[in-house]
């Protein structure tokens, strides 16, 4: 089993390297890069504690905002999935995208207190 | 306005053979502006009938909240601590109330004094509700127009103007929290289907704005945030995920989720209590998917399968772990009671009698459906039938709000609100898709075009029915020229009386039962005169005007928001049932003997008492048919002095003659309500203290009154204030020395126009029938 699955992951990471367009790999280094910001969040917090909750609250769900929003993007900018999103093109996306930050910051803003 | 849409539409007919696009729409927009039209003055028979003025309980804070808010500033109005409310603990306001409502009419007030317009806010604060009702049958429009088609969308808009259902809740004057409430949860699913439909982000994130207009306006806002999950899980079962549906959830929640948490009501709640886990549950779940998705398409199926079982065992093993752990560690709060009433009816009852109390709590009967709905209850299972057979993922969505609004609506009657919404889209509907069946052009000229004007024209016609049949007529021979088919004509006419009878049984509806303030009553002579019972009213501004600005009134809980609305008085308890025990002291002091309930108004420092007494007039609601609540409420907390069995008879009667049992003769609640009632003879048939509303000659007839004396009774008895008296100087010797005392209390009597009945007692009609506002049930 485990030797399987170690060389399933590799296939994954060979296929990947290969096949992904290099717009989309600037994403996912900015979707890791925001994943081990969370992870340093949470690390942070158990070991230290969430005593304002509201700050520790507004900053994890800004992460976890930012996250969700660049997966949106790379979603919708992956010319692969052009069939499910039709009607949006990369501009308007990345519109979208700026947009919906906008919003959750402003909020997590008011919230961080 | 009948005759104006009648015109409008009459001509709009004979110009779109020209030009049907841009008539079209100007047909739809005129449609939309009848419905409006429509929605705003079938809700004013309150304001006309009586006044511009703030009806029922609940109204009555949010009137004063906001005044307060206009007055002070919205950041004063946020830290607003209560010191008139719950005395003596007081309530902090700002962090227990959705501001929405008072955000919304402060706004427009504000809008409207910058357009130097001197508006008071009293006027805007009464017509806020029927203002949004058109803009809630706007967005029923738009909903219904993602869903099914524009003719349909038509229909829902003006089926939900006029459904008696909604307007129950939103006439003039009913100032509440669901009259924008709904408004913007229609216009949240709207928006949810537009994000569905098009995935793209921004639509979620309006989503998830508008979700947060409603978090601020009402706590029906936990509908949405459990039944927009929902619908995301029931699509990923069907097979019907999509990455659409992923990027439209994944923005409304985490956005939704941060905004839901301004509220300063609402606060951690949406991580915090298990209502809302539903959601996050979802979003872990769709995140899953998504990635299990992704993984898929770069492997083969076998290398899949191994990934898969894997990851899925490490997924739920890790979500199921951890609801657990929080749970146990206490970070999730556990359902709340309110929650669980939901599920098991019986609930309430048993554990939480201040829930079951509340008349909105009770379970629906079936008459209401018909009676709030009409013939839309009847169309809707068809329309959701049409969902199922037509489906895709935004009906999908339909029919789940369909099923589980109708299992809360036969729930609670409150919830009512809920369904009515769907009903009407559902409905619309089915109406659409039957009419585009027989309205069909069968001639080979303009085919689809005429159908859809045909559709539209059904919807012109629909509240200008009211009074109006002639031009039913009128268009009849146009149908069956196109068609040709008696049959097809006659179910349209079927159809069409049907639809008529539907805008007629509304306006009586809401004419009838939903347009009564009831703190102002009227009352119906045989010539058909109308009198206007002000007793509300004059008793508050008797509190007002004679009582010190300081001083305590005892009540019950229902009357508590009006007494600091009109009176501006101090209160004990209020419609904002917060605490348990403390309406349970005040239950306790209403339900025991005159010397012990001395005590407990001595210890809560209360200065006056106010009960309702419809004895005189026949009015139902008063105080002593919502005793038993008192007596329950009461024992709930204090089972040793208080208990249920002893205020029936033997036979397990509650009767207030002389048969009663004694505890309910001597306690503090019947002695204020019928006090010197006993020498009163209404009329020359009945004896003398003869109670309309219970229909008997009251048990228990001349007694005095030792500890309180009597401060002021309304022209019809229908408010009665008693003075708290102080502790005496010397100790009352009691039945000693009748014939001073029986001096004594001539003296101390009031020499105000207690008693006196000069009128016919009347019996009063304009009190509202369907239980539906917050008031404890009677019996």
């Amino acid at each position: 089993m485990p030797e399987t699955l170690r060389s399933v992951v590799a296939k994954f990471y060979d296929e990947y390297m290969h096949s992904t367009p290099k717009k989309l790999k600037v994403v996912d280094a900015y979707l890791f890069y925001v994943l081990l910001t969370g992870v340093i969040q949470f690390a942070y917090c158990c070991l230290v504690g969430t005593f304002p909750f509201n700050s520790f609250l507004s900053g994890f769900i800004s992460t976890v905002g930012t996250f969700v929003l660049g997966v949106c993007l790379r979603l919708q900018s992956n010319p692969q999935n052009k069939m499910e999103f039709t009607g949006i093109s990369p501009e308007r996306s990345f519109a979208d995208f700026i947009f919906a930050h906008i919003i959750l910051h402003l909020v997590v803003i008011n919230f961080i207190g | 306005m009948a005759d104006a849409g009648g015109i409008v539409g009459r001509a709009d007919i004979k110009s779109a053979m020209f030009n049907p696009g841009g008539w079209k729409s100007l047909l739809t927009f005129v449609i939309l502006a009848l419905a409006w039209l429509a929605g705003f003055s079938s809700r004013l028979f309150a304001v006309i009938r009586f006044e511009s003025i703030i009806h029922e309980f609940d109204p009555w804070f949010n009137y004063r909240a906001t005044h307060y808010m206009v007055e002070h500033g919205f950041y004063n109005f946020l830290n607003w601590f209560d010191d008139r409310a719950w005395f003596p603990l007081g309530r902090i306001v700002g962090g227990t109330v959705y501001p929405g409502l008072m955000v919304t009419s402060g706004t427009i007030h504000w809008l409207l004094h910058m357009l130097n317009i001197p508006v008071h806010i009293r006027d805007i604060c009464v017509f806020l509700a029927p203002v949004f009702s058109g803009m809630t049958s706007l967005a029923v429009y738009f909903f219904t127009k993602e869903v099914w088609s524009q003719g349909a969308g038509l229909f829902a808009a003006c089926f939900i103007a006029i459904v008696p259902g909604y307007i129950s809740r939103s006439v003039a004057g009913s100032y509440d929290n669901e009259g924008i409430a709904i408004f913007a949860l229609m216009f949240t699913y709207y928006l949810w289907i537009k994000a569905v439909k098009t995935g793209q982000v921004f639509w979620g994130i309006c989503t998830a704005l508008s979700y947060f207009y409603m978090v601020s306006a009402w706590g029906g806002y936990v509908f949405i945030i459990n039944l927009i999950p929902l619908h995301v899980f029931v699509l990923l079962c069907m097979g019907r995920y999509s990455k659409r549906i992923f990027t439209a959830y994944t923005s409304f929640y985490i956005v939704g989720l941060i905004c839901s948490m301004q509220i300063p009501f609402v606060g951690f709640q949406p991580i915090r209590t298990s209502e809302h886990m539903a959601a996050a549950g979802v979003f872990a779940l769709l995140y899953a998917y998504a990635c299990l998705r992704y993984v898929q398409t770069f492997l083969s199926k076998a290398e899949f399968r191994t990934v898969f079982f894997f990851a899925a065992a490490v997924a739920a093993g890790v979500v199921f772990l951890t609801v657990v752990a929080l749970t146990w560690a206490g970070y999730i709060a556990p359902w709340s009671g309110r929650f669980y009433s939901l599920w098991d009816t019986g609930y309430a009852k048993i554990h939480i009698p201040i829930i079951a109390s509340v008349s909105e709590h009770q379970p629906t009967t079936w008459v209401s459906f018909f009676f709030d709905l009409h013939i839309l209850v009847c169309a809707f299972p068809a329309g959701v039938w049409y969902c199922i057979k037509n489906v895709n993922d935004e009906r999908v969505f339909v029919v789940l709000y369909a099923i589980f609004a109708s299992y809360f609506a036969g729930v609670m009657v409150r919830l009512m609100l809920t369904l009515t919404p769907v009903v009407c889209v559902l409905a619309a509907i089915a109406f659409s898709k039957t009419f585009e069946i027989y309205l069909k052009d069968e001639s080979p000229r303009g085919n689809q075009r005429n159908s859809e004007d045909g559709t539209d024209n059904k919807n012109d016609r629909l509240y200008d029915k009211v009074g109006k049949t002639k031009k039913l007529r009128e268009d009849r021979p146009k149908e069956e020229e196109g068609l040709g088919m008696n049959i097809k004509s006659i179910i349209i006419i079927a159809l069409l009386m049907m639809l008529m009878l539907f805008a007629v049984h509304c306006t009586w509806v809401t004419s009838s039962a939903y347009s009564s303030p009831s703190i102002v009553l009227a009352s119906y002579g045989q010539g058909g005169t109308r009198t206007i019972l002000d007793d509300f009213r004059e008793a508050y501004y008797w509190l007002r005007m004679n009582t010190p600005d300081k001083a305590r009134v005892m009540s019950w809980w229902d009357y508590g928001y009006q007494i600091a609305g009109m009176g501006n008085r101090t209160t004990l308890v209020d419609n904002n049932t917060w605490n348990n025990s403390h309406i349970a002291l005040v239950g306790k002091a209403m339900s025991s003997n005159e010397s012990a309930a001395y005590d407990i108004m001595r210890m809560l420092d209360v200065d006056y008492v106010l009960v309702i007494f419809g004895g005189v007039i026949g009015y139902s609601g008063d105080d002593i048919n919502k005793f038993l609540w008192m007596v329950r409420i009461a024992e709930g907390e204090h089972p040793k002095d208080i208990r249920e069995s002893d205020y029936f008879t033997p036979q397990g009667e509650f009767r207030v003659d002389a048969q009663g049992s004694q505890t309910l003769l001597n306690c503090l609640m019947y002695k204020l309500s019928y006090y010197r009632f006993g020498q009163m003879q209404l009329d020359f048939r009945s004896p003398a203290g003869f109670d309309r509303t219970r229909g008997v000659e009251i048990g228990n007839k001349n007694f005095d009154l030792t500890h309180l004396e009597e401060a002021y009774t309304t022209e019809h008895w229908l408010v009665r204030i008693y003075r708290v008296k102080d502790l005496t100087n010397r100790e009352i010797i009691p039945k000693l020395n009748k014939p001073i005392k029986k001096t004594k209390r001539k003296s101390s009597k009031k020499a105000k126009k207690t008693g006196i009945i000069k009128k016919k007692p009347k019996i009063i009609k304009g009190k509202k029938t369907s239980t539906s506002s917050k008031k404890t049930v009677k019996k």
